[in-house]
């Protein structure tokens, strides 16, 4: 078996502070990335993406723990490194006083490309992201989805075997997303470019191959969506009640039923094997204390819930 | 190599480029000094007397180079404030994560950000005629020699700074406290000569007393003002060389620190 695209082992990262080390943002994570993948790290602000996005990216070097890319190690070979992977800002790289082109053009000078080389790939890829016909125009007049296509384009000039992205999504139209979406699926299925990206959104990562679970700057799981999914047995039951009733039916719901019910922003989550004939028993037993229910299939929201017993959406501090 | 300065070109070229697009920035950089020299040549010329030898120097003659090293400051200093804010959400993400060595991003950065200065004080230098100086072929080349280096020291410097802070008001407190004083006491507003002792030593320490008495030496050549120079133009010379050096190996020292 070939060695994976990525190699990170025992991962560990603390944000410098004046008071000596400081808040861990990642701590001895392990994890391996294949040749090919679309793969995806998804995790709430503060759960240590975005950092892990930066030393992959080589925008932070690693501290403790060794990293793997390309089968080069990470400190020894960064140049090389930075040579074969791409990547995409969550806040574009772009200078927005400076025309699409422009901008292009310094990127493909930063990878030493240049010439007629330069411009061939600079058209190419300007059609391909449907940016041709603004190319001239500066981009401090582009919406948000023109730049991202446009820090994408950036990034595609040099033929990276790796595209990195942070939270593409963020700021673009459902139609933009799709776009977006389309384009590298297809770069990863008919260039076999390797795309690793952060996200916070279900949807978008039940799209992935493989994800990996990030909480409090520690690897929480990693698997496909759908394998994570089955983990959770059966359904999922969710029960409102009101506010200060909740803590006590979540109370009598175990002691009636057993299970591992979880209180989480006003709803009481159950997992539990056949969710529609354990309802009108819930109903039938709590006759008036119960406002509504739902009843679904597990999320990857629930599967964030079943292994880290909190919300996803919970504010947990800085990004 | 090639793709050494492949990198050092573009950077520079984007600094330059996207200067001449921000018009308040052109304006900002030139026209507060133009109305420093004005305004303050026209308040102090009436009581300005310097050593009788200087032959009726006037104030506007007086403090056009003090005028020039200030737009000088004021440009080069200003082009690299937006390292600050390029870092998070920028230009400058994309150049930290490209396969090129970090001296490249601040030999471009620091050339880049030299050239506008050095346009910026030619330009003002235009007006030497009104303040009744003149250049010859010398003079003039020795003038930009030092306009130059002390705009390559100060957008080094100011590449120091911009590189280590998180906030452009933490740049203006900077510009307040450090380089505004620097220029002040640089033999640029009033002469060396004839202050108190303690406020001579800090003239004489100051790297920028040097690059002002520089700029003298290549604007009065053709005039009598000799007694307003302090220092013989080869002390000028290398005191400027090592002030350039020195900010720019910090420059480089400090930008592989994060």
């Amino acid at each position: 078996m070939p060695e994976p695209i990525v190699l990170i082992s025992n991962l560990s990262y603390a944000y410098p502070s004046s008071s000596g080390p400081g808040r861990l943002a990642l701590k001895s994570i392990d994890l391996s990335v294949e040749k090919g993948e679309i793969f995806g790290f998804l995790g709430p602000n503060g759960s240590g993406k975005t950092t892990l996005f930066r030393i992959l990216s080589t925008y932070f070097l690693p501290e403790a723990g060794q990293i793997r890319v390309l089968g080069l190690e990470m400190r020894r070979h960064i140049q090389e490194i930075r040579r074969n992977i791409g990547v995409v800002f969550q806040y574009p790289s772009l200078d927005l006083k400076l025309t699409a082109s422009e901008n292009l053009r310094h990127q493909g000078h930063l990878y030493g490309l240049y010439g007629g080389l330069l411009t061939q790939r600079m058209a190419r890829l300007l059609d391909l992201l449907e940016l041709s016909e603004r190319s001239g125009e500066r981009i401090e007049n582009f919406s948000g989805g023109m730049r991202r296509r446009l820090e994408i384009a950036k990034c595609l000039l040099h033929r990276p075997q790796m595209l990195l992205l942070d939270e593409p999504s963020t700021g673009l139209d459902p139609g933009a997303r799709r776009n977006l979406w389309s384009l590298l699926k297809n770069l990863n299925q008919n260039e076999g470019v390797t795309i690793l990206l952060t996200t916070h959104l279900m949807e978008e990562a039940d799209q992935l191959d493989r994800i990996a679970l990030l909480n409090h700057g520690q690897l929480v799981k990693v698997d496909a969506p759908a394998a994570l999914k089955k983990t959770i047995g059966g359904d999922v039951v969710r029960i409102s009640a009101s506010e200060a009733a909740s803590s006590s039916l979540l109370t009598d719901i175990r002691a009636k039923f057993g299970g591992e019910p979880v209180l989480l922003d006003g709803l009481i989550h159950l997992e539990i094997k056949n969710g529609h004939q354990f309802i009108p028993q819930l109903v039938e037993a709590f006759p008036g204390r119960i406002e509504a229910v739902s009843l679904g299939k597990p999320t990857l929201e629930d599967v964030f819930i079943h292994y880290t017993g909190q919300a996803f959406w919970e504010k947990t501090g800085q990004a | 190599m090639r793709t050494y300065f492949l990198a050092v070109y573009t950077l520079w070229q984007r600094e330059v480029v996207r200067f001449f697009r921000q018009k308040s920035r052109v304006i900002g950089a030139v026209a507060p000094p133009l109305v420093f020299w004005f305004l303050i040549g026209s308040g102090l010329d009436s009581s300005f007397h310097v050593a009788p030898s200087s032959g009726g120097l006037d104030y506007f003659r007086f403090f056009f180079p003090g005028t020039v090293l200030l737009i000088v400051l004021f440009t080069s200093i200003f082009s690299t404030i937006s390292i600050i804010e390029d870092r998070r959400e920028g230009f400058l993400q994309s150049v930290l994560v490209a396969p090129i060595p970090r001296s490249s991003l601040v030999l471009g950065d620091t050339l880049g950000g030299t050239t506008i200065a050095m346009l910026q004080g030619a330009a003002f230098m235009l007006l030497s005629p009104a303040a009744g100086i003149h250049f010859t072929p010398y003079s003039f080349a020795l003038t930009v020699l030092f306009l130059f280096l002390t705009s390559f020291s100060l957008t080094a410097l100011g590449f120091i700074l911009a590189w280590q802070l998180d906030s452009v008001q933490g740049f203006h407190a900077i510009m307040n406290l450090l380089l505004m004083p620097m220029w002040l006491l640089s033999g640029a507003l009033f002469p060396v000569e004839g202050s108190p002792l303690w406020l001579h030593r800090m003239m004489q320490v100051n790297p920028l007393t040097y690059g002002i008495d520089g700029l003298r030496h290549g604007f009065y050549m053709t005039g009598t003002q000799h007694s307003l120079r302090l220092f013989p133009l080869s002390d000028c010379l290398a005191a400027v060389c090592l002030f350039g050096a020195a900010t720019f190996v910090g420059a480089l020292w400090v930008s592989g620190r994060r």
